[in-house]
């Protein structure tokens, strides 16, 4: 039937086709249908390729489904519908297209058999996003995107160079299995890596996701990285460096979220750090690994997405995001702060919430393949991540002092995405066959055994006895109204720096060539005007004895050439 | 009727020619004139029909056999020049009561008709004979028309361009002649099938060898291969518009004709390209002609000079083509030929066009004329557009088919010149849209109309011909495709 060959990023390219030439509610429907029929049509969609072609020699599957691609493909569809509910009440029709578009890109990554398809749609990916930044028309939004897109087009030049490295190598642009063997590997490597904010690697993670439109970063905030670790866990399952990157992942970004103001910056480090769990998971390989990779993705991106939805309500209130700058909002925001609580035990991974489910997982395989260290540094981020996602954040945001803003709970819309979201966190936090079930491998595992839930609580309420302590005796780092300087500051500050002394000693050679090259040109066309301008040597009126010398010319050398021939 | 076809193409002009004299009417000199040059059109549609249905057509004139008597042969190659003659011809045609109204005192029509008649029926008669002395025989009544269509033209300078064509032509001929004649005196025989029979068996080398001399000396005056381009430029500057479109369309790709039938069907690739040095001058002329004649065109002054040396240019990849010596060169010169013609019919009609509002054809008087003229000057940059080369235009196909069959030979540096030579292209054709769109028309142009409907209608059809033959191609690659397989199975 041809419906089932229909690739799932059709539908949303049409939407945003749709999006584009409809307003108002006819726009609101056309938008909400499309991620509803798309999974519908994705959950009756089995296993297989559907769709091959030849290009020039070499066999292209644009469309592969299989459980790890359907996955993705699911929470991709419950994604994008959370987050376009969530932006029903916007009225710009970029952000709408772009947000279609996006949503589209990342079921065309996810579901792409070969490394050329899965190009197009990495480029796609960067370039529909970019403008969710540049829609809220700031100049530092404008500046952020740029620096976002410059970056994002880069991991795509990267991956095309590393996949056609990789096509010499191997004569296949299939995307399978890669692994670090040679130049190629390494290549593909760093491409997914910038995507999935790889330390050093994730500036323009937590540069650009604060600056986007409220309802843009709910959209950034499933998608790009999500398709780098769908990606990772395709091509890298098992490479062991990927388990300490990992954990360097979730390590670092704490000590920035503890110190950064912007809420919505604090949740952008505290995504690296989820990323790192699966990044982990990813690196371990074993099945439970993979599983628990897999499923904290899921669960990342709605719980993530609650969050972010929660402080987009914030920002859309209150025009304010600065932690410095609000507090006491529970008051007038009852419901967004019930919400937002939900969301943070679910990152927080409280049992019977969906963080505990997933991440459960990762630390378990950790153990299961002696990895004590990396677990004993996973435990650490654990404690982190409820310390600025699920108690930072709330705390800041809703109760602390009273800012004296008063406002009320957002519009309908916002509330509802995050209700639904919050119902999915607590659903699958409940009943985690549901999420298990739909598991690349096949598992038994159960996350509710006395070790797992004793030691998860004991180590949330340690950390919350930590927090009320520093806070009480006033040690924790006060919100201030600063910058952060991050690696960024080795990229935006250092090496310009350094390169424009290299750079001005360039330009002075190069001023030079030109110069003589001009010289040169100039000389030409003086003569050329002189041979060639009307009547000039080229074109003059010539005599018809010399027109018929040349013709004895030819003549001559006719007969000269073929007699000596 | 349909046996007689091969002659009726050449009778028709020829005997309407003298008609247009005695009537006198221009009007009526002019739809007699037009009919005749339609009735040459359906007929080489015809003809083929025919010849891509049923092969090779034989005539026989008077009946006599034929090493005796003068035949017609009509394959593939002249069925598809004879139409692109004939089309263009009529085509031109059309837009001539207009155009010449301001350049013709209405009494001479008639005279211009009757010559054009000529040109017309000798050019056909050139492409349809099968025998060397007939081809040379309406090789000369096309000249000597074409000097007097040249000497119409209004400005005195028109005179001495036709003279000094006459001149040159004439010595063309005369080369001609002395290289009919040599191969005459070895073999006997003047039919050219005959002729390609014989003369691989002849014991005479150098007679032969200077028979080819002259005669290829003789076609490169006649198509203005550089440096024997020297006529050209002032002779397609100071003759009547439709006279400039009718001969830069057709002239020079007739004598390609020739030049082609000579070397493969008579003397046959071996001798040409073997023993004879035609592969090494060929080449080299035709790339300086290339570059040297694209450069003056981007430093003329007189939009037509532009265009001429343009052709010279065009004539050089022409020849280059045909100096690889191979089917896919062939091939992609034949398509040049067609495509070429189209483009430079489309182009100086609109010039013409231009000159009938503007009265002079000075590249700074188009200034302004792209808001003044609009259709006019859109014809000319789509027309521009295909000489360049640009995709979807009939540009593009000839000079891809150029590129793939200098990559054939392994003679990248070539492809490399050819784009290269496209690009100067780009740079003559700029100056005129540069003028036409970018600066403000003189005072004294200020109040200029688009053209009459009457000019517009043929140039518009060219254009779409550029745009259509660059789409589908299956006429154009087909036929030169098929005249090529013939031309090299037939080859001794």
């Amino acid at each position: 039937m041809w419906m089932t060959e229909l690739p799932p990023f059709v539908p949303f390219y049409v939407g945003a086709l749709l999006a584009l030439l409809t307003r108002g509610r006819v726009r609101g429907l056309v938008m909400v249908a499309i991620p509803i029929l798309g999974a519908a049509h994705l959950w009756m969609t089995p296993e297989a390729v559907y769709w091959q072609l030849q290009f020039f020699d070499y066999e292209l599957m644009p469309y592969r489904v299989d459980k790890l691609s359907l996955m993705f493909g699911y929470v991709f569809h419950i994604a994008a519908f959370i987050s376009i509910v969530y932006a029903l009440h916007v009225r710009d029709t970029v952000q709408q297209v772009a947000g279609m578009l996006y949503a589209g890109s990342a079921l065309g990554a996810v579901f792409a058999g070969d490394l050329l398809t899965l190009f197009v749609f990495w480029e796609m990916l960067a370039t529909s996003s970019v403008f969710l930044i540049w829609a809220r028309r700031t100049d530092r939004s404008y500046l952020s995107g740029l620096r976002y897109l410059i970056i994002q087009v880069l991991s795509g030049v990267i991956l095309l160079v590393g996949s056609l490295m990789y096509l010499e190598e191997t004569n296949s642009l299939v995307f399978g299995d890669i692994g670090l063997q040679g130049v190629h590997g390494w290549l593909i490597f760093l491409a997914f890596g910038i995507k999935c904010a790889f330390p050093a690697l994730h500036n323009w993670l937590t540069d650009a996701y604060p600056e986007a439109t409220p309802t843009g970063t709910v959209f950034l905030s499933a998608f790009t990285t999500k398709v780098a670790v769908y990606a990772l866990a395709r091509g890298y399952a098992g490479t062991e460096l990927l388990v300490y990157i990992g954990a360097v992942m979730t390590c670092f970004p704490i000590f920035f979220a503890v110190i950064a103001n912007d809420l919505r910056r604090v949740l952008a480090y505290s995504m690296i750090n989820q990323l790192g769990f699966m990044v982990c998971g990813i690196g371990i390989g074993t099945a439970l690994a993979i599983n628990g990779a897999v499923s904290h993705a899921f669960n990342d991106i709605i719980f993530k997405g609650l969050l972010v939805m929660s402080m987009g309500s914030v920002l859309h209130m209150t025009g304010k995001i600065k932690g410095s700058e609000l507090g006491g909002l529970y008051k007038t925001m009852p419901k967004t702060t019930l919400l937002c609580l939900v969301g943070a035990a679910s990152i927080s991974a409280f049992p019977l919430f969906s963080g505990f489910v997933s991440k459960s997982m990762v630390m378990a395989a950790a153990l299961e393949n002696d990895y004590h260290w990396i677990w004993l540094m996973l435990l650490f981020a654990s404690a982190g991540v409820f310390h600025h996602a699920g108690i930072k954040i709330p705390f800041f945001a809703f109760f602390a002092r009273d800012s004296g803003i008063r406002t009320s709970d957002p519009p309908l819309n916002m509330l509802l995405a995050m209700a639904i979201a919050a119902i999915l966190c607590m659903t699958i936090g409940i009943y985690p066959q549901v999420l298990y079930q739909l598991l690349p491998d096949q598992t038994d595992y159960n996350p509710y055994d006395a070790t797992h839930v004793l030691t998860q609580t004991q180590l949330l309420f340690f950390s919350a006895l930590a927090f009320v302590f520093l806070n009480l005796r006033g040690l924790y780092p006060p919100e201030l109204k600063s910058v952060n300087l991050d690696v960024e500051w080795f990229y935006r500050r250092l090496i310009p720096q350094l390169a424009g002394a290299f750079f001005a000693a360039i330009w002075r050679v190069d001023s030079l060539l030109r110069a003589a090259f001009l010289g040169r040109l100039a000389w030409l066309s003086s003569f050329l005007t002189k041979h060639h301008g009307p009547g000039q040597l080229i074109s003059a009126d010539r005599p018809t004895a010399g027109m018929v010398a040349w013709v004895m010319v030819l003549l001559a050398s006719y007969l000269i050439l073929s007699f000596i021939a | 009727m349909i046996a007689h076809l091969p002659i009726l193409q050449v009778v028709i002009p020829l005997l309407a020619a003298p008609l247009c004299m005695v009537v006198r009417i221009p009007r009526l000199a002019w739809t007699i004139a037009l009919l005749a040059s339609s009735g040459a059109f359906a007929i080489s549609l015809l003809l083929l029909q025919t010849v891509l249905e049923t092969g090779t057509v034989s005539y026989l004139l008077g009946g006599w056999p034929s090493p005796w008597g003068i035949e017609y042969r009509i394959d593939q190659l002249n069925a598809y020049v004879l139409l692109l003659v004939t089309s263009l011809g009529t085509i031109v045609l059309f837009s001539a009561p207009t155009s010449l109204g301001q350049e013709l005192p209405a009494d001479r029509h008639p005279l211009f008709c009757t010559a054009y008649l000529l040109c017309l029926a000798g050019l056909l008669g050139v492409t349809a004979t099968g025998d060397v002395f007939n081809l040379f025989v309406f090789l000369e009544l096309s000249s000597l028309s074409s000097y007097t269509l040249i000497a119409l033209g209004s400005d005195r300078r028109a005179l001495t361009a036709a003279y000094r064509y006459l001149i040159m032509g004439t010595i063309g001929a005369t080369f001609i002649l002395i290289g009919i004649g040599l191969m005459y005196m070895t073999t006997g025989t003047l039919n050219m099938y005959d002729l390609a029979q014989r003369l691989p068996e002849m014991s005479q080398p150098r007679t032969l060898l200077t028979a080819f001399a002259f005669f290829v000396t003789g076609v490169c005056l006649k198509l203005a291969l550089f440096p024997l381009h020297q006529w050209l430029p002032n002779a397609y500057a100071h003759a009547p518009s439709v006279v400039t479109a009718f001969l830069a369309a057709t002239a020079t790709k007739v004598a390609i004709y020739v030049l082609v039938r000579f070397v493969y069907s008579i003397f046959g690739t071996e001798f040409s390209f073997s023993t004879m040095p035609l592969q090494t001058i060929f080449l080299i002329a035709a790339l300086l002609g290339i570059f040297i004649c694209s450069v003056s065109a981007i430093y003329q002054s007189n939009v037509k000079h532009i265009f001429a040396y343009s052709s010279v240019a065009q004539i050089g990849y022409m020849i280059l083509a045909f100096s690889f010596g191979t089917a896919t060169g062939l091939i992609a010169m034949l398509l040049h030929l067609f495509n070429h013609a189209l483009m430079k019919g489309a182009l100086f009609l609109a010039v013409g066009a231009v000159i009938y509002r503007v009265g002079s054809s000075q590249l700074q008087d188009f200034s302004g004329m792209g808001r003044h003229m609009p259709w006019t000057m859109a014809a000319i940059v789509a027309a521009g557009l295909s000489l360049i080369g640009v995709p979807l235009s009939v540009g593009f196909v000839s000079k891809w088919y150029l590129v793939v069959a200098a990559l054939e030979q392994d003679m990248w540096p070539i492809a490399v010149l050819v784009l290269l030579g496209s690009l100067l292209a780009i740079a003559y054709v700029w100056r005129l849209v540069e003028v036409a769109y970018y600066q403000q028309a003189d005072n004294a142009h200020v109040d200029v109309q688009e053209a009459p409907i009457s000019l517009l209608i043929p140039i518009w059809t060219l254009v779409a011909a550029n745009v259509y033959f660059g789409i589908d191609t299956r006429l154009t690659v087909g036929v030169s495709e098929m005249a090529t397989r013939a031309l090299f199975g037939a080859g001794p």
